[in-house]
């Protein structure tokens, strides 16, 4: 009877607790429940300061005492360099987020909405809705906003069918699957803007590459409507992603409910990246970096990397941005090219380390 | 269908199979109408041909999967009725391959399983932490908690999960092929575990296996399945003669025999 306890010993290199005396100094970390305080205040210190630098960067430095002094400046701080930083960051945290849940859903380090053709689709769908204008609305809502949202979900839909044989998702189908449907959306967007009259074809190119224009808080308000219930789905199912991330079935027999979480992942996913991509066009690969750079820090718990996701995404596309602002003496660079730039070098990085692995 | 039903049908089964079906594509059944009785308490084996159907009659009977016909009870509960969570504090399944991506250290993959204790929105607690560290200890693992699994061998990371399943606590457990990627001595290890669980807290368990040799005198019953159908079912003695092991794993040239207290079996010249 005392087999197992043998066994321990004698397998272990250091002495193990066997019974219930975890809290040996060697393994007072190990035994101790996982501190949340350190992840959180590194998060929210990396978000405070991008705020703060990306408020203050831009055509014009505004600290503190000019806002006090100059009424224009004021009136430019909160009519186009507030509002502009907060959609950056909403983007970012949605990206970021996003990109955190669907490699724990895929098992896929490389899975982002970029790569997964999730933007793609998007694209599509918004550029339809451009060519018919971008004003139209539906109760309220842009109707760029719920053409995006189709579109992503059907590339979801299209990628995911393709992909699953059975009761796995073979990860080489699922990025090809990706790149075809991206493939796909790119050549219907190139014919619409073909079809589509001169400046709405400007115009779908210049939001395609990925800019976050000077926006009214009115939109932004818009925005958050659709965002915040699919944040909401994403931080719920937080601990099912968790549990999947290490495999389906084992997850189903904890408790997770797969179809039920495969649903909610459809929904959130293509629902927050529409929206993103609805307004800030393609912003690539800021979703496969961020939960890395999250993991690299703070570990491979889901449930803490997606929440982090969301706020350094936030702050990351919020320094993207002040970059793309400030890095031209005249004009902006598309913040999009900024993080294709960033996001693509850091891609094949990954791929080059992923060949370590038999996974992919 | 079961040639050696010598038990007789009782309340005392945790898990029964009532003529399960099961087809992946249609009428094509890889499970054929299994009815079986798993009773409290009991280490039992479940042997059979690659492809015979193990691995889809377990899943049925962990709740993996839906039957297209006949049902499941657990503790004379329908399976399907169960709620997933407190499904999950009485039966833990092991499966066969655990395909891991990411990094995930041995602990956070064994304190995985105390999920069915913790609520949706709370990390684990020092208690979960503490039971996490005891089932690694108990296979025999607990060097391993601070390793990625990625960087483990494939028997390492079947203990692991094995470790998962018993941080679950449950009544039963559902093993697919454990031995599978495991050593001599942590195969005799493992069954020791579950004949400890079983006698020290009345834990039941069913094994998926292709090594015969485990099975007498460790095994309590043993299940043989070809071809979907439950073809024999009784004691490791009753199981594992010449003449049923060759119609269960169609090859003539099966032997078994007894040595000192144990089968041994062993196919061809």
């Amino acid at each position: 009877m005392d087999a197992s306890r043998q066994d321990s010993a004698g397998a272990g290199s250091s002495p193990e607790p066997t019974d219930s005396s975890p809290q040996r100094p060697g393994n007072a970390c190990r035994a101790a429940p996982r501190n949340l305080t350190r992840p959180l205040v590194l998060v929210l210190l990396f978000l405070a300061a991008s705020t703060l630098v990306s408020l203050w960067v831009g055509y014009r430095l505004l600290d503190l005492s000019v806002l006090r002094e100059d009424e224009t400046a004021r009136a430019l701080f909160f009519q186009l360099r507030l509002p502009r930083v907060v959609m950056a960051g909403i983007l970012g945290a949605s990206l970021g987020s996003v990109g955190a849940c669907l490699q724990a859903f895929f098992r896929n380090p490389l899975a982002e909405p970029f790569t997964l053709g999730v933007s793609g689709g998007g694209t599509l769908g918004a550029s339809v809705a451009i060519a018919l204008g971008w004003g139209i609305t539906l109760a309220g809502v842009p109707m760029v906003f719920l053409a995006a949202f189709a579109g992503s979900a059907a590339a979801v839909l299209v990628v995911y069918w393709l992909s699953r044989t059975g009761d796995v998702v073979m990860p080489g189908t699922l990025l090809l699957a990706g790149v075809v449907v991206n493939l796909i959306a790119s050549a219907g967007v190139i014919l619409i803007q073909y079809i589509a009259d001169y400046s709405r074809a400007l115009q779908i190119l210049r939001w395609t590459i990925g800019t976050i224009d000077a926006v009214g808080f009115d939109r932004i308000w818009r925005m958050l409507i659709l965002l915040i219930p699919g944040w909401a789905i994403l931080l719920a199912i937080a601990r099912d992603l968790h549990l999947l991330a290490m495999g389906e079935e084992s997850a189903a027999s904890l408790g997770v409910d797969v179809r039920r979480c495969e649903r909610l992942v459809y929904i959130a996913s293509s629902l927050i990246v529409g929206v993103a991509v609805a307004e800030g066009g393609t912003i690539a690969f800021v979703g496969l970096i961020i939960p890395h750079a999250v993991r690299l820090v703070l570990g491979q718990d889901v449930r803490l990397v997606l929440p982090c996701s969301f706020l350094v995404g936030a702050g990351f596309l919020m320094l993207a941005d002040a970059l793309a602002r400030t890095a031209l003496a005249s004009g902006e660079l598309p913040v999009g090219a900024v993080t294709a730039v960033i996001g693509g070098i850091t891609f094949l990085g990954l791929l080059r380390r992923q060949r370590r692995f038999s996974a992919i | 269908m079961s040639a050696d039903a010598l038990m007789p049908a009782g309340a005392d089964a945790l898990i029964e199979a009532r003529g399960l079906r099961f087809a992946y594509e249609a009428d094509r059944w890889v499970v054929d109408g299994v009815s079986l009785e798993l009773k409290h308490g009991a280490l039992a084996a479940l042997i059979g041909a690659n492809g015979s159907g193990k691995s889809t009659l377990i899943r049925l009977l962990a709740g993996l999967r839906s039957a297209n016909a006949g049902e499941v009870l657990f503790s004379g509960q329908p399976l399907k009725g169960i709620p997933r969570k407190r499904l999950a504090r009485s039966l833990a399944y092991v499966p066969q391959i655990n395909p891991m991506i990411f990094p995930f250290t041995a602990m956070e993959v064994v304190l995985t399983g105390r999920t069915p204790y913790t609520p949706r929105f709370r990390f684990e607690n020092r208690l979960d932490v503490e039971q996490a560290l005891k089932a690694l200890a108990m296979v025999g693992a607990a060097h391993l908690a601070p390793r990625p699994v990625t960087e483990l061998s494939g028997g390492e990371r079947q203990l692991v999960a094995v470790a998962r399943a018993l941080a679950q606590e449950p009544e039963c457990l559902i093993l697919d092929e454990p031995a599978a990627a495991l050593d001599l001595k942590h195969r005799a290890a493992l069954i020791r575990i579950l004949r400890q669980l079983r006698d020290r807290q009345g834990m039941t368990a069913l094994m998926v296996t292709h090594d015969l040799q485990l099975l007498d005198p460790a095994f309590d019953r043993v299940f043989a399945i070809h071809r979907g159908l439950l073809l024999a079912e009784g004691s490791p003695g009753q199981v594992l003669r010449d003449e049923v092991l060759s119609r269960v794993y169609e090859d003539p040239q099966v032997r078994a025999r007894k040595l000192e207290g144990r089968t041994f079996v062993w196919s061809g010249t």
